[in-house]
């Protein structure tokens, strides 16, 4: 049963994910990217990451998705039926990215790697906090001045000049 | 399920997507949702890396440091957007080929 859904979420992502790239319509690929996001927040629950599925579906799928769809509502005409376009160069495009996929494909099959045995967690926010306090409190920091730089930034460029 | 290998083709398969999203879409906000793939792609390696490196949360907060810059790259991505909307009428990335105008 497990399996089966397993292999429904990692489906759904792949689906999603191809609908994303090649989808002519700008919203139906935003609406994709949802999907995907969800497929991913879900491979976190399998990879015992509760903490990180939960950010995933509040800042992707909140935050920066809706972040995109005001994107598409901004610079397009909703009237307008310019909101679908066209993708270029998609034959080499598609010869330089199976090559990626392949040499890629090819690393992960012939590396040896570890698997060292571990028990599944009860949950890992009360690790994450005291990581975040102790070891790792300067980047934490430093990520809180960058949000802020990032804010103050974007208000500023996107202001109209008057 | 329990295997590494899935996990790790699932986002070379991710990467390669946003990959192509970036190298052929004209539209500057689908390009944008190609580098969303590819950071996905780069939280998922972590993220599996981590449970199958023996439960290191380390490779988690690793992600979520990834998920904040992403957020504050796509603010100003959005902003640098509206702005080229506003001088070229259009986000398509190759018309958009001076600086100014």
């Amino acid at each position: 049963m497990i399996n089966i859904v397993f292999w429904f979420f990692v489906a759904m992502t792949v689906v999603s994910a191809f609908s994303v790239v090649l989808s002519k319509n700008l919203v139906y690929a935003a609406i994709s990217l949802l999907v995907t996001f969800l497929g991913v927040a879900s491979m976190y629950v399998f990879l015992w990451a509760d903490f990180m599925a939960g950010t995933q579906v509040m800042i992707y799928i909140g935050g920066i998705l809706i972040l995109i769809l005001f994107g598409i509502m901004l610079t397009h005409k909703i009237t307008s039926v310019r909101i679908s376009h066209t993708n270029v160069q998609r034959g080499v495009g598609a010869i330089v990215v199976l090559a990626l996929f392949t040499g890629l494909v090819w690393m992960i099959n012939i590396s040896p790697w570890i698997n060292e045995p571990s028990v599944e967690p009860i949950q890992t926010v009360e690790t994450i906090g005291t990581l975040l306090m102790t070891d790792y409190l300067l980047p934490f920091e430093v990520a809180s001045v960058l949000l802020l730089g990032a804010l103050i930034g974007a208000a500023v460029l996107a202001r109209k000049d008057d | 399920m329990d295997s590494l290998q899935i996990y790790l083709i699932l986002a070379a398969i991710l990467f390669s997507l946003g990959m192509f999203a970036v190298i052929t879409r004209r539209n500057a906000i689908a390009v944008l949702m190609g580098i969303e793939l590819i950071l996905n792609a780069a939280n998922l390696n972590f993220i599996a890396f981590a449970r199958f490196g023996g439960m290191n949360i380390t490779g988690h907060i690793f992600a979520l440091f990834v998920i904040v810059l992403a957020a504050a790259e796509v603010a100003v991505a959005l902003a640098i957007i509206i702005n080229i909307y506003q001088n070229f009428n259009s986000i398509n990335v190759d018309e958009a080929q001076q600086l100014k105008q």
